[in-house]
């Protein structure tokens, strides 16, 4: 037997929590155990705090609710650059339901869009107050069993820096192949601390630190991201689905590396 | 074992039902409410054959819990036509033989009627994305696009059929 608490009060929700419950977010995670019978809680807890809806900004950051959908992003005029990383996820009801907090506990391939926020230097904030670089706690989601408050992110000084690129099978909703962000910042023409993040190459969305080192300093063309197609061909070992194998993904992923950095063939 | 009240909206009309913890909205409404329009697909959130519109945007009843719904509005394919009038795109869809075997209908239809409510001239990559979390596997696909721009223009026209519904 299941049974549902809502707490107006994030807090609330959050000491609710225990070893016999789940947070539900959005449902499109929790609701779907629940319909494969795959649960191991009996307690779903929820909250209608109005804060996990909220998108502020705070100087050169935008903090994001844990609960602000898709759709959401899509209708924020300060979010435009994030725009083409929520159209993809999903159609128009996925949309309207997958929430930011729900996102980043998508399992491979999914939840493109933690790929955009790793780049963005995503910070998650907790319920409990507690405050964690988004890799790492990508790297602990397993074992979580606490309420994402929200996340923030840096705000490109410049949108045109942030590019973003999903491969999929089918037009215009598909599974990731791969998907790929990229936050590059440049100065006379040199790239300047860049940031490239990967999905569906990993268990997790993934930094591509040994490409984003080769790219620093680098100039953005042929030449100049040489180094970097020939450091993404190896630092990733991803799994087989059924929709590429590890050896398909990894032969590819220097092409569409290209592709994005070159800016040849906008768009999936 | 104990059951939780939910009242709603359901097509205009006042509902209420009971429901067991973790029950999903779709079988809220066709266990509970008796509205068997929806229907059970994938049950993850692929497919797209459970859609409804909770307070005029599609939602998919399948991952939705039951008791999140409470006060609001829900429309599903049974409310499209009015008596014995078919909506528009219901007609389009018989017309243009835009079902086969049916059972992803009462998605697409709702899921149609999502976009024209807010965009009465969609282009047709607009109705493809709009159907995009719906999945057919009889028609192609093509059968159905052109039966919600034929459904789109006919609400267009000077007394389209339908047009108020």
């Amino acid at each position: 037997m299941i049974t549902v608490e809502t707490y107006a009060d994030i807090n609330q929700a959050s000491a609710a929590l225990g070893a016999d419950s789940i947070y539900l977010g959005g449902g499109t995670l929790v609701m779907r155990a629940l319909n494969y019978g795959e649960q191991n809680f009996s307690r779903i807890v929820r909250s209608t705090d109005p804060s996990l809806t909220q998108i502020t900004m705070q100087g050169d950051r935008i903090q994001i609710g844990a609960a602000v959908t898709m759709a959401s992003i899509l209708a924020h005029p300060d979010l435009a650059f994030l725009a083409p990383v929520a159209r993809q996820v999903g159609g128009p009801a996925v949309r309207n339901m997958a929430s930011v907090g729900g996102n980043l506990f998508a399992e491979h391939p999914y939840g493109d869009l933690a790929v955009a926020l790793l780049v963005l230097d995503g910070r998650v904030h907790l319920a409990d107050g507690q405050e964690q670089d988004l890799e790492v706690f990508l790297a602990q989601r397993k074992g979580f069993n606490g309420i994402v408050a929200s996340v923030s992110i840096a705000r490109p000084n410049r949108p045109e820096d942030f590019r973003w690129l999903k491969i999929s099978r089918t037009k215009p909703k598909g599974v990731s192949v791969m998907s790929i962000a990229a936050w590059l910042p440049a100065m006379a023409g040199r790239l300047q601390n860049p940031r490239i993040a990967l999905g569906a190459m990993a268990d997790t969305p993934m930094r591509a630190k040994a490409v984003e080192q080769t790219l620093e300093g680098a100039t953005m063309d042929t030449a100049g991201i040489q180094n970097a197609l020939t450091a993404i061909a190896s630092q990733f070992n991803p799994p087989d689905d059924a929709l590429a194998s590890s050896w398909y993904r990894q032969q590819v992923a220097p092409i569409h590396l290209r592709r994005l950095l070159l800016n040849e063939g906008a768009g999936s | 074992m104990s059951k939780t009240p939910v009242s709603f909206t359901l097509n205009g009309r006042d509902t209420g039902v009971f429901v067991d913890g973790g029950a999903n909205l779709l079988d809220a409404l066709r266990r509970g409410a008796g509205d068997l329009s929806p229907k059970y697909g994938c049950g993850q959130g692929t497919c797209g054959t459970c859609t409804v519109l909770i307070d005029g945007e599609p939602h998919l009843s399948c991952l939705t819990l039951a008791e999140t719904v409470e006060g609001r509005s829900i429309s599903t394919t049974s409310g499209l036509q009015q008596g014995a009038q078919l909506h528009p795109l219901q007609q389009a869809f018989i017309d243009g033989f835009a079902a086969q075997c049916g059972y992803c209908s009462a998605g697409m239809l709702v899921a149609a009627k999502a976009l024209l409510d807010t965009n009465p001239s969609p282009s047709r990559d607009e109705v493809i994305e709009a159907i995009s979390g719906n999945l057919c596997r009889c028609t192609g696909y093509e059968p159905i696009i052109d039966a919600i721009m034929e459904a789109a223009a006919q609400m267009r026209s000077p007394g389209g059929l339908g047009r108020a519904v």
